[in-house]
Parts: structure tokens; sequence; C-alpha cells
């Protein structure tokens, strides 16, 4: 039989991971960057705070940690397709190549293949149905997630990046900074790419693993568009996604279910989006400035 | 401050100067990981650019390892080229590995002359049928086709996993692997001693081939016209939709060809690592040859040079050897980054010079009065 509340306690914590990198590209596409180093972002969050939580025995200086690496990534990000104005696929890719990369090289040299487990955050309220979940998914649902949408909505800091998103020359007239603003918002998105990943080895698995995110990055992307680039639009994706996740588990064990393919649920999200980008035709609402650098003549 | 203005025109030294200057760049940020690890800088780019080109065998390794990157690299230069955006040869890489294996393993009795331009074919198919939906929407809907067909990678890997979990698995010793296809399929050796096979001459051939076509015929010249300014093309009667849907295609199944080449030419089974990224390395090659069939070439070998430099790198020096990656995305990006100087050159901001005058000016009348 199925658990319901088992079923609602996993889909919750696995929707954490999506939720964060999901919220963090909305923020960066809504400022017309396609942030392609997402899934290296995310790997690169999972890996410096395993690392240095391992170092220094406190799981949140481990997620400061990663919070420096979502920030570095931002960055490189920022430098390439704001200053520079380079192609925003070829630097997210990248990008993602460089920062996966690097941290493989690091944990190689570091753990020489071998498996550390840290202490992970502590779930609250134990024993528990439901309620017993990590504090960063509380934060991110009841803190990081209102307020995201609050400041992209309802500030004047919120309306110059959907601005420099729609139209840069316009927003550049108006005195908007729009390097800036594109900074500020990759930065944002990065550093909550990054916790994302942290989330996954500081609470979920307790480990680095190669190839740990395995593909989430992309599961955000597609959630964006998902949620057409709405922060809760994205967080509805992700709990779909996370609780179809969850009961494929859950069925997998009962005897109807045993034989359907687990991909096939898995890859449920990219075909949706798809088939949904496919269905709105040419009224699919992208920002405006969606891949396009911008530069004063 | 420092910014960037449009050139008026390009000198001829500038290009080449600043090649030089992303591969400085490059080799100074990539010293400070290398000598974290142990190792000389030096000596590790002595082994990962010269020593595999000193022996034999490394050298047809060298070969074996460039020939997917040879596909890929293909692949998305020449989608790049007519504007359309291939971020999804990973994933026609894996479909033209599905359909060499599904060839190799149902048909398996077939002779080698039948079966190896067959299994081409089904892999060139099914590469073009998995860019056929993303192709679709950008000429039909205006859908951008970057996260259409990224978004169809991890789909296509699923399918891999899937199957091989499911009905391929290895009926004999259960792993998640195919059965081995049938012995006409096996990609003959080219070079003796050496397991370079003959995918790498059918990758030779295809570009050269994109390179006939691109540079000497009025396809090419179409396509590099869509790609250039698609209104323009359009203006002058080119029809941009057949055009980039077309070269879209072409683009899929070469990259179906080079997951047939590494089941038919390397592997002789499909396998959930049938593909190390070579898609997304695809993007690494096609963006550094500058979209010519001349340069992917050029730049494949490369990579291949410095992944066997790299393996060997982790044997020799200690260095792990995912520094060969470090070492190529950090030339990519650093090679893309510094390109831009091409068109823009950088001068210091005249705000602050104006600034700096008004400043002088006024203290002057300050000094006058």
């Amino acid at each position: 039989m199925i658990d319901i509340p088992d079923l609602i306690t996993a889909m919750f914590v696995s929707a954490t991971v999506l939720v964060y990198a999901a919220a963090g590209e909305v923020v960066t596409e809504r400022a017309g960057v396609l942030n392609l180093g997402i899934e290296g972002t995310m790997y690169s969050g999972a890996f410096v705070g395993f690392t240095v939580a391992d170092h220094t025995g406190s799981p949140w200086v481990g997620l400061v940690a990663a919070i420096g690496a979502g920030v570095v990534a931002a960055l490189l990000m920022g430098l390439l397709t704001v200053t520079l104005g380079v192609n925003q696929h070829v630097s997210g890719i990248g990008t993602t190549l460089l920062l996966i990369a690097l941290c493989d090289f690091s944990n190689r040299l570091l753990y020489s293949g071998a498996s550390v487990y840290i202490k992970p955050f502590p779930q609250l309220f134990q024993h528990t149905p439901i309620a017993s979940q990590y504090l960063l998914t509380y934060i991110g649902f009841f803190v990081v997630v209102p307020f995201l949408a609050w400041l992209l909505t309802r500030t004047g800091f919120g309306l110059r990046i959907r601005a420099v998103g729609e139209n840069p020359e316009a927003a550049d007239v108006a005195g908007i900074s729009v390097a800036r603003t594109r900074y500020a918002a990759l930065l944002i998105g990065g550093v909550l790419m990054a916790v994302g990943g942290a989330f996954l080895t500081l609470a979920m698995v307790g480990t680095f693993t190669l190839n740990i995110t395995n593909g989430r990055g992309w599961v955000a992307i597609a959630l964006v568009i998902f949620g057409r680039w709405r922060i809760w639009g994205a967080v509805v994706g992700a709990l779909l996604f996370a609780g179809i996740d969850a009961l494929q588990l859950q069925l997998a064990i009962t005897d109807t279910f045993a034989h359907v393919p687990r991909e096939i649920m898995i890859a449920a999200p990219y075909v949706v989006v798809i088939a949904a980008l496919a269905a709105s035709g040419r009224n699919v609402a992208y920002p405006g400035a969606y891949l396009k650098p911008y530069r004063r003549l | 401050m420092i910014r960037l203005v449009l050139r008026s025109r390009e000198p001829r030294w500038l290009a080449p100067l600043l090649i030089c200057c992303a591969i400085a760049i490059t080799y100074l940020l990539t010293a400070g990981p290398i000598r974290w690890a142990g190792a000389n800088p030096m000596a590790a780019y002595r082994r990962y650019v010269i020593w595999p080109l000193t022996s034999g065998d490394s050298l047809g390794e060298v070969l074996l390892t460039s020939t997917p990157l040879l596909f890929t690299g293909l692949a998305v230069a020449i989608a790049f080229r007519a504007g359309f955006y291939n971020i999804g040869a990973e994933g026609q890489f894996l479909a033209g590995a599905i359909a060499a294996t599904w060839a190799g393993t149902t048909f398996d009795g077939l002779p080698a002359p039948v079966a190896i331009p067959f299994a081409l074919a089904a892999g060139a198919v099914a590469g073009a049928l998995w860019i056929l939906v993303p192709a679709l929407l950008r000429v039909g809907f205006r859908i951008d086709e970057v996260v259409t067909t990224l978004l169809l990678n991890p789909v296509a890997l699923l399918c891999v996993q899937g199957l091989l979990n499911g009905p391929w698995r290895n009926p004999v010793n259960q792993f998640p692997e195919s059965a081995y296809i049938g012995s006409g399929y096996n990609f003959p050796k080219i070079i003796p001693g050496t397991r370079v096979h003959l995918g790498f001459a059918v990758a030779l051939g295809l570009a050269a081939l994109a390179w006939l076509v691109l540079a000497r015929t009025a396809t090419g010249l179409r396509l590099r016209a869509v790609g250039l300014t698609s209104a323009g093309a359009r203006f002058n009667g080119v029809s941009v939709e057949r055009t980039m849907l077309s070269s879209a295609l072409v683009s899929g199944a070469i990259a179906g060809m080079g997951g047939v080449s590494q089941v038919c030419g390397l592997q002789g089974q499909l396998t959930g690592e049938i593909s190390a990224g070579f898609g997304y390395t695809g993007i690494v090659v096609a963006t550094l040859a500058a979209l010519t069939p001349i340069g992917v070439v050029l730049v494949a070998l490369l990579l291949g040079d410095i992944v066997v430099g790299a393996d060997s790198a982790s044997l020799v020096l200690q260095l792990p050897p995912q520094m060969g990656q470090v070492v190529t995305a950090t030339l990519l990006l650093v090679t893309v980054g510094i390109l831009v100087l091409r068109r823009y050159r950088p001068v210091l901001s005249r705000r602050r010079k104006a600034a700096a005058t008004m400043a002088r000016v006024a203290s002057r009348e300050e000094v006058l009065r």
C-alpha cells in the first residue's frame, strides 16, 4: 500500500533541491540570462559544501562555503555573458564543464575515491509525519520562495530585473544599469543554485559522490519554463516532479507497477515541458531579451 | 573603468595574437591546480600536448579518442553555422548509439558490406529524428532551440538506461549492458597495430564534405547567410525555414553517426557510459574551431591529444585525469572571452576622463578667480 504521509515527506525533501535551483534560474532568466552554468553551480555547491563541512565538522560552515562557490560561479557567468557579451549557451555549457571538472579533480586529490560521510543537518520535528523536514526545506518554502516572489513582482529592484530582461535598451535609457542589475540577478541565482546543490550533500545524502546532481540542473531549467518564468509556478512544478518521483519509488515495490521502467517517470518532466512548449505554440512568454547580450553601441 | 567599443576594422595580426594570449592565460590559470596536485605545470603540459604524439601507440589512441569529438564537433558546427544552436548533440549521439545497437543485435547475421552502411544509416536517421521536434518547434513556432535540444539530452540518456535495465539487459551476466552486436557490424581497423577504426575515416570524410558544401556550393552559401543574417537571407529569397531545418537535421544525423561509430568501432555493445559527454565537448570543439570543418578536425585532434595525455599524466605524474577536462574547459572560456576583442576594442571610459577634465577646468577657474 502507498504510505501517503511518507510520500509527502519524501516529496518535500527531494523538491527542496529543485526549488532552490529553479527559483535561482527564474531570477537569472527574468534578467535575460539563461544560466546553463546551473548544473555546474549546483555541483560545486554540493562539493564545496561537503568538503568544508567535512574539514570543519559543521554543515553550517559548509553551507556558507557553498554560498561562496555559488558567488564565484555567478561572477564567472557574469564576466562572460554580461561584461564580455559571449554567447550565453556556450558560456553556460563551458562553465558547467569547468566547474564539474574542477570539483572532480579536487575530489580526487582530497579524497582519492574514498567515500567519507559527514554529520548532516538534523531533521526538525523528528517522528512527526510530513513536518519532519530539514530547516533548509522550511527556509526554502516559507522564506526564500515567498521573498523572491515578492522581490520580483512587488519591488523596484524586481521591476529593474524584469526590465533588463524584457527590454534592456529601454531600461538603459531609463537610467537602470543593465550590467549591474544582471550581475545582481546572477549572484542571487548562483547562491540559490549552490544552496540547492549543497542540500544534496549536507542534508539528503551526507556524502559526495561523482555525478551527484545527476542532471537536476536541467530539470530546474525545464521547471522554469513549466512555471512560465514565475517563482510559484516553478515551485508547483518542482513539487509535481518530486511527488511523481517519490510515488514511483513506492509504486516500484508494488506488484502492479514493478514492470513500469523507472526511467519513463524520470523522463516525464522533460517531455511534458517540450510538449507544453509545442502546445502553446507562438504564445510562449519568453523574457524579451532571453539569450541576448546587451551592449551600448 | 574599461569599456568595450565596436572596432571599425580588425587588424590582421589581432586574431593570432589573441589566440596566443588565450593559450598563455589558460596555462597560467591551470598552473595553480597542477601545482596543488604536486606536479610541475611545464611537465604536465608536455605530457598533455607533446607526449601523445611521440609514439605510434599513443598517436593511435589520440586518433581513436578524437573520433567521437570529430562527429559531435562537426554536428554542432554545422547547426551553429546556420544559426541553430543545437546543444543536444549528446542526445542525438545517444540516439544513434541506440539505433546502432538495435540494428546490430536484431539483424546480427548481416555481412559487413551491408551491415556497416545499414548501422550508419540507422544512426543518422535516429539522430535526425532526435533533433526533429526542436527543429520543427524552432522553424514553425520560433520556440527557442537551446532549451529544447538541451532537455532532450537527459531523455536520451534515460532511454539508454531504461533499455539497459529492461529489455536489453545482458542475458548472460545480467549486467546493464546490451548483448554484443553482430560481427558484421564491427568497424574494421584502418591502421594496423592500433585501435583506430573506420569511424575516424568516416568522420574525416564528413568533415571534408562539410567543408566542400559550406565553402564551395550555393547550399553552403545559403546556410551561412541564414546564420549570419536571417532577415538578409530572407530578403534575398533564401527559404530560412527550410535551410535551418535541413541543417539541423544534418547536424543531428552526424551526431547520431558518432554514436554508431562509438558502438560499432570501439565498444561492440551499448553501455550506460557510451558517451563521456561527447555531445557537450562537441560544443567546445565547434566553438574553438570557429565553426569551420577544418578547425573541427584540428581542435578534435588537440582535445583527443589532451585526453590521452591526461590519462598518461595520471599514471606518471599522479595528476588526476580530470585535469584534462579542466584545461579544455578553461581554454574554451578564455578563448571565447578574449576573442570578443576581435570585434570590440577596450578603451578607458570617457566618463571618468570627462569627470577628470571637468575637475581640472573647475580647479583652474578657481585659481583664476
